[in-house]
């Protein structure tokens, strides 16, 4: 009932994002998600993709520092407030949120929002109590 | 002191010099054999006892100490002197956190003040100087070791310690400071912080010379500083365990350092065989104390590598002169005049958990005044999460740990497993890019 998703820890230097593409590249790995939090001196990638589990192996074989991690993908109608009145619901019931991100579906006018929340179950509770739509784990 | 604090045993001959060496070697023999645990077992173990030093050729009987003996007896088991005895302690930085103990009686703090006095002097000092001691004062022996023997000189002493360059400015500028004591970066650090002030006028300082130590530096290093600051920088040396600043120091021809002989005897040794190697040769330092009474020091190997000269000064001493040091036989570093030593960094890392691994790279580097000093340091793939506040965390973590136990503070970059280069299965630890030659 969850989201796989991957981090992976990049030094700041040059090329970095590049090698990464080029691993899932020769794998055959398809990007569906992608964003990359930084600092000045590294940044953390999070991704999702067609393969999680082909992903981590290659990455950690060409070096990088890998972990994956599972959070919670709903789905919102893409209009004006369409974010809003899921994250009022989330807000009342509690759920505490790390970070998200999301991305449109344009052909379906579906918005997809992947949450990271302190605490997966509760979160869970309020979307099943508000019949939120959650995604399933393959979210293409 | 007298103004003209010229000391008759700087002018001996070599006869006269060695006589005096072995009366105060087999006297402190005797006393750290009575008063020292360790030392009796040691000689015992050598099959040694006092009575078999007769004289300073006789030293090569006596069993070495290292840092590391110092440091097992923390705190005070080395000392020969009663705690009652003991007027002040110093310490510096070791190889496991514990700091290194020292400890002075009363005679010991005048022998010192007497030193650094006499090294002043060399320098040209005397009891119209006005003397701005910036090196640190605390624990470390710099500050105020050289703020005693600029009293006992009868020098008006400005104790600014280290930083607040500001102020130190200011007061160089105000008080007519003729000499700095610092270490040499700082000295550097403060020639910049003049132009950038807008001291554009050199009239404004008074400043005549330098008296620096405490970190290596090279005689491009000198000749930096001293057009930079327009002053003659002279070199002293010396290291807590054996006393603290005034061991050795250049007199006004800066052509190696006098050694304090008649105090502390020099012997030079190849590393590898621990044979003594004449003193023209290049070897690794050893020093004996002869009339420390707090914690007399027989045969410390200081790491450090130098050599002597053995023809006479121009100036007329007799003193033995050093050779700037120009390396260690062991992976210490000297950063920002602090010690340390890898052992130290690994052992931080081993105690942060699974989060990091213990391969990590030390890269120094000098820009500008001021030593760089940087560790890499493996993640483990166990570690990495995806939020950066973590990640910031375990950085800081680092960060702290790092600095409570090396006593400096090292910029942290964490890097991917595997990216530090290994060869032969050994890492390569120490990038040392600061380029100090002899």
């Amino acid at each position: 009932m969850l989201v796989n998703q991957i981090a992976v820890f990049l030094e700041n230097r040059k090329g970095r994002v590049g090698d990464f593409a080029r691993v899932l590249a020769t794998n055959k790995i398809d990007l569906v998600s992608m964003s990359i939090a930084d600092t000045k001196e590294f940044g953390i990638l999070r991704a999702i993709t067609s393969d999680n589990n082909l992903a981590v192996k290659s990455l950690r074989e060409a070096g990088f520092t890998v972990t994956s991690s599972d959070l919670i993908g709903i789905e919102v109608e893409d209009r004006a407030g369409g974010l809003s009145s899921v994250l009022l619901l989330l807000d009342d019931g509690g759920v505490d949120i790390e970070y998200l991100y999301s991305y449109a579906k344009t052909e379906t006018n579906r918005a997809i929002i992947i949450l990271k929340v302190a605490n997966n179950e509760v979160a869970l509770e309020v979307i099943r109590k508000n019949n939120i739509k959650l995604l399933q784990n393959s979210i293409i | 002191m007298s103004q003209d604090c010229k000391d008759n045993l700087e002018y001996l001959s070599r006869e006269e010099m060695s006589n005096i060496q072995g009366e105060r070697l087999s006297k402190v023999v005797e006393k750290v054999y009575n008063n020292v645990e360790i030392y009796r077992k040691k000689m015992d173990e050598a099959g040694v006892k006092p009575c078999d030093i007769h004289t300073i050729k006789d030293i090569t009987k006596l069993p070495f100490t290292v840092k590391h003996d110092l440091r097992e007896s923390y705190p005070f088991n080395f000392f020969s002197a009663s705690k009652s005895d003991i007027v002040r302690v110093h310490a510096s930085s070791g190889t496991t956190g514990k700091l290194t103990v020292v400890g002075y009686t009363k005679s010991d703090i005048e022998m010192w003040a007497d030193m650094v006095a006499r090294c002043m002097v060399m320098t040209g000092c005397d009891n119209n100087s006005v003397v701005q001691d910036s090196f640190g004062y605390g624990l470390f022996t710099g500050g105020l070791g050289m703020h005693y023997g600029s009293e006992k000189l009868g020098a008006m002493t400005v104790p600014t310690s280290s930083g607040n360059t500001l102020r130190q400015l200011q007061l160089m500028c105000d008080f007519e400071a003729d000499t700095i004591c610092c270490t040499p970066s700082y000295a550097i650090f403060l020639a910049e912080s003049m132009k950038k002030e807008g001291y554009t006028d050199r009239s404004a300082f008074s400043l005549k010379r330098g008296i620096m130590g405490a970190e290596p530096w090279s005689e491009e290093m000198r000749h930096d500083i001293e057009k930079r600051l327009q002053i003659k920088a002279f070199d002293i040396y010396g290291l807590s365990e054996i006393m603290g600043p005034g061991v050795a120091c250049e007199c006004e021809m800066q052509e190696g350092l006098h050694f304090n002989e008649d105090h502390f005897y020099p012997e030079i040794i190849d590393p590898e065989t621990l044979e003594q190697v004449p003193f023209g040769e290049n070897g690794e330092l050893v020093i004996t104390t002869l009339t420390k009474e707090g914690i007399p020091i027989i045969r410390y190997r200081t790491r450090d590598i130098t050599s002597f000269k053995t023809e006479k000064c121009k100036c007329g001493r007799t003193l033995i002169r050093m050779n700037r040091i120009f390396g260690r036989s062991d992976d210490m570093l000297i950063i920002r005049g602090v010690n340390v030593f890898p052992s130290q960094i690994e052992s931080v890392l081993l105690n942060m958990g699974d989060s990091v691994t213990p391969h990590y790279q030390i890269v120094v580097d000098r820009i500008g005044a001021l030593d760089t000093f940087e560790i890499q340091v493996e993640m483990s793939d166990k570690l990495v999460g995806d939020n950066l506040s973590d990640i910031i965390s375990l950085q800081k973590a680092i960060d702290h740990d790092m600095t409570a136990n090396l006593g400096i503070s090292a910029k942290i970059t964490l890097v991917n497993p595997n990216v530090i280069s290994r060869s032969e299965g050994k890492a390569k630890r120490i990038i040392d890019m600061r380029n100090i030659k002899k």
